[in-house]
């Protein structure tokens, strides 16, 4: 676990970049987030409301959805998904929302 | 003494855990404390280890079919119908056929589904000729007369994502694919690719470690993080979400899953994909009180294997009999799931793993025992000989000595990660 600096805000990250704790997330952190793991930016509407399903979903669930759901659910198909997204929409998603990694399936 | 109704039990699905249940429940109960009804939409009872033979010649479909009601105690009502919804309000099922079943505690264990058509192209030109799944009965035997004539070229296998049944499966049929082609002297003519959108081999680390060698050792390559879009089997191509294309000549591929048709049916039933919200521990649904889920229906963090149902079965008739007489549930499942793994040549491994505990090599279930995470004979024995059990021990609901419902601890080795 370690902390970085993001918005002037002193946050806790785990090894993989991913936030500890959710509530630490502000609007503003998520366009250098997303710079830093490849999301393309500008950051659009349709990633705005991929980023606020992820966290509606953590809270309710506490975690956040694999592709599949999301494209069942968050009113982005899986194929736009991976344009906003590219290489992992629910990995990436979940990191630049400010979301712990999700658990995914086993 | 006041006579009173029998109360009812109605179990969807007679596969693995509704069958196994429906027996162990009859054990507990007599017909006039409680009525058992099972409802499946045929009356082919597959056991589905046995559908990664099919392909290689070394299972024949009838071999590993049995009736469903044959498999269930005489004082259970079997109902062969498709089953239209559940209505948690009311408590009632209703059937295709016309019936409706009113119900105290209701099991719902009617597994998870191929959704081909869920993947663009899959089931399109080529599927059956040229991309095939051993995940049924009529995909296993028509890739088997494929597999006779297939002398040369790619063989992509290829899991388009999780969850999938028995997630060790395809990396058994790889081994296996290996194997057969070795002994029909023609491995050195056909290249095998395992497709993957996991980070690795497997779904945890140190199995993923030891499957990774095995596939290098048979010369198998490994192609990880790939998101299959779409199947076009006249091309020859998978092509992932972000534009990167795999060819093949032969694809045998794992469809996406997901719950059963009625289940999005039924307002509150089940989650997007049409598995059940349900409790990792008690087994019992989030969705209703008197609704409990058993095996792949569930949306539990385990894997989906007949293994875990079969423990899970123990746990699910404890908490189900003090859910009808009116008790605490006490019952824990810990996610206990034990596979063999088939590595070709007469050899298998094992796993053995839970909730919290990840495969770790040793010994199951004790520090004497069969080696764990290693390719041995006696372990490909075990998996052979697990078939007669399955129909006359694990289905009638008996326990297997020595064996229990919660993982094993000593006898394994903790790896340092």
């Amino acid at each position: 676990m370690t902390s970085k600096l993001l918005a002037g805000a002193e946050i806790e990250v785990n090894d993989e970049g991913f936030f500890v704790d959710a509530n630490q997330w502000t609007e503003d952190m998520a366009t250098e987030l997303a710079e830093e793991c490849g999301v393309p930016t500008p950051l659009t509407e349709q990633h705005w409301t991929v980023l606020h399903y992820m966290r509606q979903e953590y809270f309710e669930k506490g975690t956040g959805p694999t592709v599949r759901k999301l494209g069942k659910s968050s009113g982005v198909s899986i194929k736009e998904l991976y344009q906003l997204f590219p290489k992992g929409p629910a990995k990436l998603a979940a990191r630049v929302a400010g979301i712990p990694k999700p658990r995914g399936c086993i | 003494m006041l006579t009173t109704e029998p109360k009812k039990l109605v179990i969807l699905g007679g596969g693995t855990g509704g069958t196994l249940a429906a027996n162990r429940m009859r054990k507990v109960y007599d017909e006039s404390d409680l009525t058992i009804d099972v409802i499946d939409q045929n009356n082919e009872h597959v056991y589905q280890p046995g559908l990664l033979f099919v392909p290689f010649g070394l299972a024949e479909p009838d071999e590993i079919v049995r009736p469903r009601d044959r498999q269930l105690k005489k004082s259970i009502n079997y109902h062969l119908s498709e089953i239209d919804a559940v209505d948690i309000e009311t408590s009632n099922v209703s059937l295709r056929n016309g019936t409706t079943l009113e119900y105290d505690a209701l099991l719902v264990a009617t597994g998870s589904i191929l959704q081909p058509e869920e993947t663009e192209g899959l089931d399109g030109p080529g599927w059956l000729e040229t991309v095939f799944t051993f995940y049924d009965m009529a995909g296993a035997t028509a890739l088997a007369k494929k597999l006779e004539t297939f002398n040369s070229g790619r063989l992509v296998i290829n899991v388009i994502d999780m969850p999938i049944k028995c997630p060790v499966a395809p990396l058994e049929f790889a081994f296996l694919a290996d194997w057969y082609f070795t002994e029909r002297g023609v491995r050195d003519d056909i290249t095998i690719t395992y497709v993957t959108p996991l980070d690795g081999a497997f779904t945890k680390p140190t199995a993923s470690a030891t499957l990774s060698s095995l596939l290098q050792e048979k010369n198998i390559e490994l192609v990880t993080e790939f998101n299959t879009g779409e199947v076009d089997g006249a091309e020859g191509t998978l092509t992932g979400f972000d534009g990167t294309v795999i060819e093949f000549d032969l694809a045998v591929v794992v469809p996406l899953h997901g719950g059963a048709a009625y289940v999005h049916d039924s307002p509150g039933l089940g989650d997007e994909l049409g598995f059940i919200p349900t409790n990792n521990a008690t087994l019992q649904s989030e969705v209703a009180p008197n609704i409990f889920v058993l095996g792949d229906a569930a949306d539990v963090p385990a894997s989906k294997a007949g293994s875990v149902t079969h423990f899970e079965g123990e746990v699910l008739v404890q908490n189900l009999e003090s859910f009808l007489d009116g008790r605490e549930l006490d019952a824990a499942f810990d996610g206990h799931a034990n596979c063999f793994i088939e590595t070709g040549f007469s050899k298998a491994l094992l796993i053995d793993f839970n909730y919290e505990t990840e495969p770790l090599p040793g010994h199951y279930p004790g520090p004497i025992g069969l080696p764990l995470l290693k390719e041995s004979r006696i372990n490909h024995l075990g998996k052979l000989m697990f078939q007669p059990f399955y129909w006359h021990g694990l289905l009638k609901g008996r326990d297997i000595p020595g064996i229990g419902a919660d993982m094993p601890s000593h006898g394994k080795h903790r790896v340092s990660s």
